[in-house]
């Protein structure tokens, strides 16, 4: 080996390692990417959790800028994400719609009834149906849907005053500027 | 000089084979080792290992969650949101543990197909799902979609 | 308004450091004396602004000024002063802000007490770390800003996260950052002498105090993080090779590699570019650390919020950093010339052999650490690295450096006459082969490694007296002990003596902690009795109990032996208001010789509970060991040829400085 080549080894080294890095950063082994995003809400109408006779359906999005939030009172993270959502609802700069998922109804009223109830309506998807047709696998699950009822954006876990001063606001602001 | 030149380099000659043997050995214990990670679908198809212990993970299946007679045994399932498996774990489980949570477990099968942990983990971070449980269910979901779809198209 | 404040005070810090890592380099190629002159003030204002920064973070968590996004989501009004201060690090971009502050301050304690170095020598240290605090500041000001404020404000904080409040833990990051950061003080020395283009013993000698401080920060926040581990995690544990861990570990051991080669570069002249590489390598390691537990590309228990974001910045900064350092380190290497040589029998051979097993360990570590990830990239599944594959490989390199430990101490410079080594070796070599059997065969202790650490630890403990004996003998004895620790180079044997008879202590501790341990998961109903190692643990139920920010329930667990009360321990699991996060905290009996430690499992039918209870002997020792080692280093840092000699080294201060001309 020539001599000065001994000498890069090091170099060589780090720089095999850093790809390694820069290749692990891509692959943030927390993410998972939903399919869904960039494609219209799937279709569902439910009862409301607050009101069995009356219905929520995606028709409901239809003209604005909302949220839709999965969460369940069995889900501790939920709870932990609750007073943000209930912040967020005091602004008024977003409808907030519930999936209560997989969740026993007198439950889920006395949560809202305790807590507070952040919510524009809850739908109430008591076998999870919907929920797999929104690809949730996780509560919290937090949907941005557009005007036109497409999802925008999706937040897996419970939002964070963090989450919603920069991700969440800025993206609702921008897709109230779109053309509906 | 030149002994000297020559007594360096049966120094180095020595620990370079020194340090090539260390090496072998590190990396065949490395082999023995790994662990790899198995999904429930992946379990159920047959796909694990029997005769060695491995890691498995998924949701904790609301309800499942039963303590057997001897009050130190807990026997649940874990789901990817397509096929199930029954994990037992004889000690205490950890703070986080919760029907719902996403767990990893570490264990072997036994032969009636229950899965016989020897350390359960629900990691400390709630926002934190554990990343092998999180592609789990990206894969069976993604499954999920595709027969839906060709249900729906057929 | 404050916040605000602390934001510009940031800003300035940056600032400064931008001029600090440029002017005073420049001056020192165009031998501007003006320019060069510039470095130290400049390190002290860049200190205080930081100070500023910090001091205001502080005070918006001491007055729960929650109009600061960092305090709204870590500070809460309920929590414990202490905590108020601690939660100023307890997460991200705080504990970032912490990095920046320490940096600084060794940035300004070099320009203080290195007051002897030549001027240019100085305004080149000083310049490098004003780059590398270039890198951290902007890193904190573009993508990970503490005084970001937040509208509406929130009428209560979000909480520190609950596993951090905890005494051992408000002071376990300060002082592993002191550990991290001091090492690019060994980092800069090694950068300024290939800018430089001379080493030599005497550049040896200026960074050899600075790497010993360091070094000791790391061993003590690695003992206090590992203390911390056993006594919160609530499942009596004290290493998990966790990557968080390995990311301290890995410095560490680069750095112990680092403090032993350097006095052979000061005493002989000789591994000049092996040094001055380990350095290299010890800093970049503790910014891969950074790296890996701030971007989450690794998941691990105590990660920070994982952000690719910032992820991509650390790395572009790695590259810059450790590439660039790197590739100075190539293309001045060749340079650099060959020291003093040495016999095949010496101590120079021994270090070097020490040199080769530290660093084959970090290596290990770093590609454990690493394959999770590397098996993730290729595609080859998802893996992680098994315990057993870490503690096996401790357990192959731990007994082969553990016998290069007791010689080496023992053996002359340049040229041992083997003979005379072995004459001096025999009786160590007879007690510890004597112990170590003693221990290992059946009918007297029947347990091998218990064999094999008994073994090595007297095997040190012997031979390190033997050296104590061989260096007092003709000089008075013990009378000459008080003279030998002021003397010159006193303090750095009895440094390294302490530091290694730690090691002994570490070795027994690890061995019997985890080979005589205890642990058993039991039922037990309130007033039952249940037998552990010669002690009689009794369970007198669980109460309901209240802590400042927690709910708690509250087990009584009285300990007995010989039907006499030793403890009483109080096992509890709390739930903490905020985060609603259940958390078990043990009850512990402590002793020099056993720890008895309890947690509570989960409420049974009929009152009972499941309760996990551990018998735990030696464990202390291994944090003993490890204060131990720390002590040494200490010790040898303190030794009064560091300064007394400066005088002396101005002369070949000047000609390092000379070679920078050249």
């Amino acid at each position: 080996m020539p001599r000065f080549l001994r000498y890069l080894l090091p170099l060589a080294l780090f720089l095999a390692m850093a790809a390694l890095l820069y290749r692990g950063l891509s692959i943030d082994p927390r993410f998972v990417p939903s399919p869904l995003v960039g494609k219209p809400a799937p279709s569902f109408s439910l009862p409301q959790l607050e009101n069995p006779q009356a219905t929520v359906s995606n028709a409901d999005f239809s003209g604005k800028v909302s949220l839709l939030n999965v969460w369940a009172t069995w889900c501790v993270s939920c709870r932990a994400e609750h007073s943000v959502l209930m912040q967020l609802a005091a602004t008024g700069a977003v409808p907030i719609y519930g999936l209560n998922y997989k969740d026993e109804r007198p439950l889920a009223l006395n949560w809202l009834q305790q807590f507070g109830d952040p919510y524009h309506v809850n739908a109430f998807d008591a076998d999870g149906r919907v929920g797999i047709n929104w690809g949730v696998y996780g509560t919290p699950e937090t949907f941005l849907i557009d005007k036109r009822g497409v999802i925008r954006h999706k937040f897996t876990g419970p939002l964070t005053r963090d989450i919603v001063q920069r991700e969440l606001l800025p993206l609702v602001q921008q897709l109230k500027a779109e053309q509906g | 000089m030149k002994a000297a030149r020559k007594k360096r380099l049966y120094l180095i000659l020595l620990i370079v084979t020194g340090v090539g043997v260390a090496a072998a050995l590190a990396l065949n214990a490395f082999n023995q080792n790994l662990m790899f990670f198995y999904s429930p679908s992946e379990v159920s198809a047959g796909k694990a290992p029997s005769a060695y212990p491995f890691r498995l993970g998924g949701l904790v299946t609301d309800g499942s969650v039963k303590r057997l007679a001897n009050g130190l045994t807990t026997r649940f399932d874990v789901t990817d949101m397509d096929k199930t498996v029954s994990i037992e774990y004889t000690g205490i489980l950890p703070d986080l543990f919760r029907e719902g949570q996403g767990i990893v477990a570490h264990g072997k099968l036994r032969a009636d197909g229950v899965f016989v942990a020897d350390e359960v983990l629900a990691k400390h971070d709630e926002k934190y799902m554990p990343p092998e449980v999180a592609a789990a269910l990206k894969a069976s979901h993604d499954k999920g979609v595709a027969e839906a779809a060709r249900e729906s198209g057929s | 308004m404050i916040p605000e404040l602390g934001h510009f005070a940031l800003i300035l810090a940056l600032c400064m450091a931008l001029v600090l890592a440029t002017v005073p380099l420049l001056g020192t190629y165009t031998r501007t004396q003006s320019w060069v002159a510039l470095a130290r003030p400049l390190a002290w204002a860049q200190f205080l602004f930081l100070a500023l920064a910090f001091a205001t973070l502080m005070h918006a968590f001491l007055v729960d000024d929650f109009s600061v996004l960092y305090v709204a989501n870590h500070g809460n009004t309920q929590l414990p002063e202490i905590y108020k201060i601690s939660a100023v690090w307890g997460a991200h971009e705080g504990s970032l802000l912490l990095w920046a502050l320490i940096l600084g301050g060794w940035t300004m304690a070099v320009s203080l007490f290195a007051r002897n170095l030549p001027d240019e020598v100085l305004a080149r240290v000083l310049a490098v770390m004003g780059m590398v605090s270039i890198g951290f500041l902007s890193f904190l000001l573009f993508t990970s800003n503490p005084f970001e404020r937040v509208f509406p404000v929130p009428v209560e904080g979000g909480e520190l996260n609950p596993l951090l409040q905890d005494p051992g833990l408000a002071i376990h990051p300060p002082m592993l950052y002191m550990g991290y950061v001091g090492m690019s003080v060994a980092f800069a020395f090694a950068i300024a002498a290939l800018l430089g283009g001379r080493l030599d013993a005497a550049w040896a000698r200026w960074s050899r105090p600075w790497t010993l401080v360091a070094w000791v920060f790391l061993t003590i926040g690695i003992v206090l993080g590992s203390w911390w581990a056993y006594a919160e995690l609530g499942w009596g544990g004290w290493w998990f090779w966790d990557p968080v861990e390995n990311a301290s570990l890995m410095p560490w051991l680069a750095g112990t590699a680092l403090v032993h080669s350097l006095a052979v570069t000061e005493k002989r002249g000789a591994f000049k570019r092996w040094t001055v590489l380990l350095a290299l390598l010890g800093f970049s390691l503790s910014l891969l650390g950074t790296f890996l537990v701030r971007s989450g590309v690794l998941t691990s228990v105590h990660a920070f919020a994982s952000d690719p974001e910032r992820g991509l910045f650390i790395l572009l900064f790695l590259l810059l950093v450790i590439g660039g350092s790197l590739l100075l380190y190539a293309v001045r290497a060749p340079g650099i010339s060959r020291g003093g040589g040495f016999a095949t029998v010496s101590r120079e051979s021994l270090l070097l052999g020490n040199n080769v097993l530290l660093v084959l360990m970090t290596a290990l570590v770093l590609i454990g650490t690493l394959a999770p990830l590397l098996y993730d990239a290729m595609g080859w599944g998802k893996i992680s690295v098994g315990f057993p594959w870490f503690n096996s490989m401790l357990v192959t390199f731990m007994p082969l450096m553990v016998v290069l430990m007791g010689i080496g101490p023992l053996t002359r410079w340049k040229q041992q006459d083997p003979n005379e080594l072995l004459r001096r070796l025999r009786l160590a070599l007879a007690l510890s082969v004597a112990a170590g059997i003693a221990a290992a065969v059946p009918l007297l202790g029947d347990n091998w490694s218990l064999g094999l650490a008994l073994g090595l630890s007297v095997w040190l403990v012997s031979t390190l007296l033997t050296g104590l004996f061989l260096r007092l003998r003709g000089k008075g004895g013990l009378r000459a002990l008080a003279a030998d620790l002021s003397a010159r180079g006193g303090r750095s044997y009895y440094g390294m003596w302490v530091a290694h008879l730690g090691v002994a202590f570490f070795i027994l501790g690890i061995t019997v902690a985890t080979q005589f341990d205890i642990e058993k998961d039991q039922r037990m109903s309130p007033g039952q009795s249940f037998e552990l190692a010669g002690y009689r643990l009794q369970f007198d139920g669980v109460v309901e109990a209240q802590g400042p920010n927690y709910a708690a329930q509250r087990g009584t667990i009285r300990v007995f032996r010989d039907s006499k009360q030793i403890a009483v321990l109080h096992p509890e699991k709390r739930v903490y208001q905020v985060q609603r996060k259940p958390m078990t905290e043990a009850g512990v009996d402590p002793g020099f010789m056993r720890d008895i430690y309890v947690s509570l499992g989960e409420p049974l039918p009929n009152g009972d509970w499941s309760l996990r209870l551990y018998y735990k002997p030696l464990v202390r020792w291994i944090w003993f060991g490890g204060l131990l080692i720390g002590a040494g280093g200490l010790l040898a840092a303190s030794d009064p040829r560091y300064r007394l000699r400066h005088r002396r080294t101005a002369s070949e201060g000047d000609a390092l400085a000379a070679g920078g001309r050249a």
